[in-house]
């Protein structure tokens, strides 16, 4: 039942037309990735099983660029949240045994959705020392193989070299760097600190 | 950044290294046809695989950025690290918890430590026990479970729960509620508890019962007992009455020939907002029918066209009268 309301949008008699691949994935990136920091904040106090919250997001993020195929939703952001409230759902149906405060907890969701956005123009000026910031997270191997990559423009084999280590080495550390800079750059707050 | 660190990695982290090395062998290293063809190939074979690179490769582009500094390693100025170190224990810490309240009923695990159930008002839960035993909990009722030597201990504090016992006759399976005590004898049994009065139903199998003041019954399947402080009353019950009894397991509520009265007891169990027959004809008015627990409204609809009386909805109650 709970479902409906995600799909309800396509039921009309007039179906628009579905939108192009390249249009779901610009608008997922665009619109929804960006509300990661608010959607995973969602998870952490919803679900009791933090170990479970990636797996969790990835399933609201498959539920949401899936529903996008059949028709962009405007606005993103309550229909992303409706999404998890909605796994969220299902995931204690199925599972039945959840702690009590997780069900008695749902309806906070409303304080979620509310929550201010950062201001556009506060984020663009401090993209440079946020990644900056996130460079410095990164393990020292990883963080040392991305910099010669990213901004010294090497490649692979030059990396190794530079580095004195095989290629499969560099390959790991760079997958790693990348995997950690999603966590950091996209898990982030909003720029709470940097007001004014 | 890893809530669950040195496990194996979690299926969602399993596909996220995949991706990520997918973008590293893109941007770093030779790139062919075949290479992009096997790439999209990945990206199309699951929604999860497509929608986790999108993510990496979101925010790696927003690292080309990077490329402007363009500076040795040495100059790149570091950030301190400001706070951030707190976070990581803090959510450890919160992790921790929340894993001892989702684990369950470890019935033989080394610890003696009790696990505590609760359902709120209109709800109501399975819970599955490491033994393999089953327990419904009906709405607004409360369950503690534990090992006591080397007996299964479950003590209904408050409502009414359903077992489904894996019956191992080394670690005899007890309900405690209201100093009355069942012991499964390979049983599927409802306890109800209200106050002093207890109600045990069997289902399968068969269960012995003991009451608080030492007098004792064995049940067999169809049995239903009522134990009070000073009675025990064991009438036998058709198999669909027992059914019935338990349909809150579907949501519903069965009733036959039942008094207006007990349907709303039985209705207010359920629900916040309670229904109050404030008239004793009213009271007298029988229903029958299959509701669903949350159908306060299906019943003052009955209530309405069958027997003509007044609905009033007060906001935290709805009161029925002449």
């Amino acid at each position: 039942m709970a479902d409906q309301t995600e799909t309800s949008r396509e039921d009309g008699a007039h179906r628009p037309e579905a939108p192009g691949v390249n249009d779901v994935n610009a608008w997922f990136v665009r619109e929804v990735l960006p509300l990661e920091p608010l959607l995973m904040h969602y998870l952490r106090k919803q679900w009791p099983n933090q170990s479970e919250i990636e797996d969790l997001r990835q399933d609201v993020y498959v539920r949401v660029h899936e529903a996008a195929k059949k028709q962009i939703p405007q606005p993103a952001k309550p229909f992303v949240f409706r999404i998890a409230h909605n796994l969220l759902v299902d995931r204690i149906r199925r599972e039945h045994v959840v702690p009590i405060e997780a069900v008695a907890d749902f309806d906070e969701l409303g304080i979620a959705i509310d929550a201010p956005q950062p201001d556009r123009s506060v984020i663009a000026r401090d993209e440079l020392r946020r990644l900056q910031a996130a460079l410095d997270q990164l393990p020292p191997r990883a963080r040392e193989a991305v910099v010669l990559g990213r901004i010294e423009g090497l490649n692979g084999r030059e990396i190794a070299k530079r580095m004195g280590i095989g290629t499969a080495t560099v390959s790991a550390h760079l997958a790693n760097g990348i995997l950690a800079l999603a966590d950091i750059l996209t898990g982030e707050g909003p720029p709470q600190e940097r007001k004014s | 950044m890893t809530e669950s660190s040195d496990q194996t990695p979690s299926p969602a982290r399993a596909i996220a290294q995949s991706a990520a090395d997918w973008i590293q062998r893109r941007q770093f290293w030779d790139w062919s046809k075949k290479d992009q063809a096997e790439l999209d190939a990945w990206l199309a074979e699951n929604p999860l695989h497509l929608v986790t690179y999108l993510r990496l490769e979101a925010a790696w582009s927003r690292t080309e950025r990077l490329a402007a500094l363009n500076r040795p390693l040495s100059e790149v100025p570091r950030v301190a690290p400001e706070s951030r170190n707190r976070w990581p224990h803090m959510r450890a810490a919160v992790a921790l918890i929340a894993c001892c309240v989702g684990a369950g009923g470890l019935w033989f695990a080394q610890k003696p430590k009790e696990n505590t159930y609760v359902t709120p008002i209109g709800v109501h839960e399975t819970i599955s026990l490491a033994d393999g035993s089953q327990i419904e909990l009906n709405t607004d009722s409360a369950l503690r479970t534990r090992v006591d030597g080397n007996r299964r201990v479950a003590v209904l504090d408050r409502g009414e729960a359903l077992f489904k016992i894996k019956h191992d006759a080394a670690h005899p399976f007890v309900v405690i509620a209201g100093d009355h005590r069942v012991t499964d004898i390979g049983t599927q049994f409802m306890v109800r508890e209200q106050g002093a009065r207890v109600e045990v139903a069997v289902l399968e199998g068969s269960a012995r019962l003991e009451s608080a003041n030492a007098q004792s019954a064995t049940l067999k399947a169809g049995d239903m007992a009522v134990v009070s402080p000073h009675s025990l009353v064991v009438t036998k019950k058709p198999e669909r009455e027992i059914a019935n009894s338990l349909a809150w397991q579907r949501g519903m509520l069965v009733f036959s020939q039942t008094p207006l009265a007990d349907v709303a007891a039985e209705l207010n169990r359920y629900n916040t907002k309670k229904l109050v027959i404030a008239d004793a004809d009213a009271a007298k008015a029988k229903i029958g029918g299959t509701f669903p627990t949350s159908g306060v409204e299906e019943v003052t609809a009955a209530a309405r066209v069958l027997f003509g009386l007044r609905v009033e909805d007060r906001g935290n109650e709805i009161v029925i009268s002449r």
